[in-house]
């Protein structure tokens, strides 16, 4: 039910990407603005860096002690009114959804931004049962009605120019006055403000998502911008919260240190405009607030990881740090990435949630140039993971057979220095013959990869170990 | 991972599985202990003037601040807000006696009611746990005096706090929250960092999203 | 690095004293494309004191398989690596990326092995990427040499993020009477090498090259210096084939005042 990835098609949606003007437009603007803004945020916190070893440290001791907090978030949940609904896979979740949905026959329900739910596909799946999901995050709201998925995990719909967002909304709001004017990006947000406003209202359910599961106070934690994710929290009469395993965390206190590095790494601010602990549905004597508060734990693949070479990749905190900082994500979007998740973390959590065989070529997609690592709230290794998915494809043999040849024949020479150096000085003067006076080459035998876009500069005609020995030769 | 037993056994013995996985690769090491939070020196170091950090941050965070000698001030501050910037004189009060208990009839031109908001109301009128220095952020929550739409439904949201009520920090702020007779949280803590915002359409910061679309904040120099 | 029982005697790094032994790793793409390179850091080393050896049994640092999760080979390539080098006081290398591979990831690839952990160790210790050899080990920046023009200066990933080099070649550089640096924009951003990825995916890395170029050309340099040849061969070969008339030349060049041959790519007049 969940969308099916093209991932495996990555180099050929990403040279769709690169010839799409919109697009290309669209990323140059996110990237001149999210490196900037972080970098004027990270500067005016001294104990930033001290935040991130902390950040990651606790993350290290959640994951390894994650049955007892789970536990413990369990209990703490029941003990103020809740309901915890253990589903191990995207299929249990998506009927637990349903199935409380069903008991009050909800008609439409309002969506928080919510990663998990993309990944569990709960849209398509409420929608063909007979209940409209509406999007209420700007930017999910603009890719529903374009019918597409997220490109960035906390900017949805980074990849739409503005003019797009016109021509999306005035195709989709149909009952408005086609002449009105949308010239403007705060006409365009004023217009959603509205249409969605009566969304809220009459929504029968409200789903969110967490950014945090407390433990030991049984609340649940979203942080947003907009204030959707409270609306539709506070408004209908249940409220479903929808998280993976690994967002719980011991208590307030711990969650303060990731929320004080979430939103400089995420948006740049130095908090976001709305974080809201919820526990338990409205007490008795309490004016407003869902009658019901049930939260859906999603394991879906993750706990396979625990105690892997892959399991730091379950520290990430979502802020969407890695794809602002890459430049392969700057190159081509998200979409490319073929999934729900995209850039650098998304190529570590494509190949988990949907098998490394559907999603071969993301482990190898980027230059492990660590600008992610670097800016990485918790301090999650990507390059070194990626390596780790890169050796697993090497040793299933999902590595390509010619990769697998070229590779063998270059080792076989690189552990034979005597040959090595014979090939090489074959090679040396080769290239240089053939480029001649030229310097270089416009195209080279078995180099198309390279020469492709770029000449190949020539060699200087003897390699440095034969000019070496021949100095050495002459010193001594 | 097994397919027998309750989704819930299933995800525990996988996990526990996981967890003895992490075991045999320390190799006899401890698992990782929790690390002492650090609390950013910003607003704890000695001599930080609190209440200053908190004006500026909260400036910074889009918001708009107005500082009143006592409580018998606030309305007639509301009333000028509202009537400075055009808002329509008709506010939303939360029940709790700190702000329905003002003397409201200072300023006739104000048209008050208390209650929840059920999304017809210009602009909320409503107490705070605590205000935090370190990111202009005050603290919401919810109570059978103070209901949390008040604080995302109207398009003009008001807080009203006591100066004594600024505190530093985020753990500052929480310890003031007040809980249930069992020591639960509310079933609602809002930290709220400014006005409503999205750059979603083309990355351009633009306030007033889906929550409210002006935050003013309103200090009172003495007890509420 | 973590000193483990028993290999003090691997280990014998110490302050830089003049007549040093030290290892050159050449690297795989200055031995077969661009020997001046290795020569002029023959020059820089020996000019700063050290005593230059460049061991035979040395012919790449492993990185295409490491980078291609074919860890077999990269730990055989290691071994053979630190057998030929271990000898030596220190080893230098003109390249941020082979010098990170010795110094990072040879200690994680042996970390379990109980030999050759300590012995990948103890080598780490005692590898450095060329600029900040020169300039932080051994103390010396000024080494003499003139070139009139404006240059700018990439940062490797590498160079930058693994060996943390940053201040030691533009300190070098200021050195060179008649050179003007101008720094670019998004230093830290990465030119679209990747090793075996610019073959792999060369869209997307022509993409990252082509605005890698925008902001050399942004800065109206004539130059473009870096201290990795797979860099330098990336961004020499897309702006010729582009048509620019910035020349490229790796830093150990420029340093040692031997800029006789044609900037990398360029046409030779003979």
């Amino acid at each position: 039910m969940s969308f099916v990835p093209t991932s495996n098609a990555f180099k050929e949606n990403a040279a769709g990407a690169l010839k799409d003007v919109p697009l290309q437009e669209a990323l140059g603007i996110a990237r001149h603005h999210s490196i900037q803004t972080r970098l004027n945020t990270v500067a005016k916190m001294p104990e930033f860096e001290s935040l991130r070893d902390i950040g990651r440290d606790l993350k290290n001791h959640i994951i390894a002690n994650l049955d007892h907090y789970l536990l413990q978030f369990e209990q703490s949940v029941i003990d103020r009114g809740g309901k915890v609904h253990w589903c191990p896979d995207g299929e249990s979740a998506r009927a637990k959804v349903l199935e409380i949905c069903r008991t009050v026959n909800a008609k439409t329900v309002t969506k928080g931004k919510t990663m998990i739910g993309e990944e569990i596909g709960i849209n398509d799946f409420l929608f063909a049962n007979g209940i409209e999901p509406v999007e209420t995050d700007l930017g999910e709201y603009i890719i529903q009605l374009r019918g597409e998925t997220p490109s960035h995990i906390i900017g949805p719909a980074l990849h739409v120019t503005k003019a797009q967002v016109e021509e999306t909304f005035r195709a989709a709001h149909t009952d408005l006055d086609p002449k009105r004017n949308l010239d403007d990006a705060a006409t365009l947000m004023a217009e959603a403000r509205e249409k969605l406003r009566a969304g809220f209202l009459k929504a029968d359910v409200g789903i969110t998502g967490a950014n945090f599961l407390i433990a030991d106070e049984g609340a649940t934690t979203i942080v947003t911008n907009e204030g959707n994710g409270d609306l539709t929290q506070t408004l209908p009469r249940i409220h479903i919260v929808l998280a993976s395993i690994e967002k719980v965390v011991p208590s307030l206190k711990d969650a303060m240190t990731l929320l004080r590095i979430l939103a400089r790494s995420a948006t740049g601010q130095e908090q976001s405009v709305y974080t809201t602990f919820s526990s338990g549905p409205r007490r008795p004597s309490d004016l407003d607030g869902p009658e019901e508060f049930h939260v859906v734990l999603i394991d879906n693949g993750r706990s396979a990881y625990l105690g892997s070479d892959l399991e730091e990749m379950l520290r990430c905190i979502r802020c969407g740090a890695c794809l602002d900082h890459c430049p392969v994500y700057h190159s081509v979007g998200g979409h490319a990435y073929g999934w729900v998740y995209s850039g650098p973390i998304g190529s570590l959590l494509t190949p988990m949630l949907v098998g490394v065989e559907n999603a071969k070529p993301l482990p190898n997609a980027s230059t492990l140039c660590g600008r992610c690592e670097s800016v990485c709230p918790v301090r999650i290794p990507i390059p070194k993971l990626l390596r780790n998915w890169r050796e697993r494809e090497f040793s299933r043999a999902i590595t390509p057979q010619t990769e697998r040849s070229g590779l063998w024949f270059w080792a076989f020479m690189a552990k034979r220095p005597l040959l090595y150096r014979l090939v090489t000085r074959i090679g040396a003067r080769a290239l240089f013959n053939l480029a001649g006076q030229h310097g270089r080459l416009s195209s080279a035998p078995l180099a198309s990869g390279w020469t492709k876009h770029r000449d190949l500069p020539a060699t200087q005609g003897r390699t440095f170990q034969e000019q070496w020995k021949a100095k050495k030769g002459a010193r001594s | 991972m097994s397919t027998s037993g309750t989704g819930r056994d299933r995800m525990l013995a996988s996990i526990r599985a996981g967890i003895s996985r992490q075991a045999d690769r320390r190799h006899g090491e401890p698992a990782p202990s929790k690390p002492t939070p650090l609390i950013p020196a910003r607003a704890t170091a000695p001599g930080v003037d609190v209440v200053g950090l908190f004006r500026t941050q909260l400036i910074n965070a889009k918001a708009t601040l107005d500082e009143v000698a006592s409580r018998d001030d606030v309305p007639a501050a509301v009333a000028r807000y509202l009537a400075n910037n055009n808002f329509e004189a008709r506010v939303r009060l939360s029940p709790d006696a700190r702000v329905s208990s003002l003397p409201w009839d200072k300023a006739p031109m104000v048209e008050t009611s208390s209650g929840r908001s059920h999304g017809n109301d210009p602009t909320s009128v409503t107490p705070a746990v605590a205000a935090v220095a370190e990111t202009g952020t005050m603290v919401l929550q919810s109570s059978d005096g103070t209901p949390t739409t008040l604080h995302f439904l109207p398009d003009q949201h008001v807080v009203v706090i006591a100066k004594s009520q600024i505190v530093g920090t985020y753990e500052d702020a929480l310890a003031r929250v007040k809980r249930g007779p069992d020591g639960s949280l509310p079933r609602t803590v809002n930290f709220v960092t400014g006005p409503s915002r999205s750059a979603d359409i083309g990355k351009i910061l633009l306030m007033g999203a889906h929550g409210p679309k002006k935050l003013h904040v309103i200090v009172v120099d003495g007890e509420l | 690095m973590t000193s483990q029982p028993g290999t003090a005697q691997l280990n014998p790094q110490g302050p830089f004293k003049a007549g040093a032994n030290v290892a050159l790793f050449v690297t795989c793409l200055v031995d077969l494309f661009r020997p001046s390179v290795g020569f002029a850091a023959v020059k820089l080393l020996e000019e700063a004191g050290c005593r230059v050896s460049v061991p035979d049994a040395q012919t790449c640092c492993g990185q295409p398989a490491y980078n291609s999760g074919d860890r077999k080979t990269a730990v055989d390539i290691a071994k053979q690596t630190i057998a030929a080098f271990e000898a030596f006081d220190f080893v230098v290398a003109p390249s941020g990326s082979c010098g990170g591979m010795i110094k990072h990831h040879y200690p994680q690839l042996l970390a379990e092995d109980a030999v050759w952990g300590p012995r990948a160790e103890g080598l780490a210790a005692r590898t450095y990427e060329l600029t900040q050899f020169l300039a932080e080990q051994c103390g010396k920046t000024d080494f003499g040499a003139r070139l009139s023009g404006n240059c700018t200066y990439h940062d490797s990933c590498s160079s930058l993020r693994e060996m943390k080099v940053k201040a030691a070649p533009r300190d070098l550089l200021k050195q060179v009477a008649g050179l003007t640096l101008t720094e670019m924009e998004e230093t830290d951003a990465c030119c679209g090498f990747g090793g075996t990825f610019c073959i792999k995916f060369p869209d997307v890395s022509n993409s990252m090259a082509a605005r890698k170029v925008a902001t050399i050309d942004a800065t109206g340099a004539d130059l473009l210096l870096a201290g990795d040849l797979g860099c330098l061969m990336n961004l020499a070969g897309k702006m010729k084939r582009d048509g620019s008339r910035v020349q490229v030349r790796h830093v150990a060049e420029v340093l040692a005042g031997m800029t006789d041959e044609p900037a990398i790519g360029e046409e030779r007049n003979s």
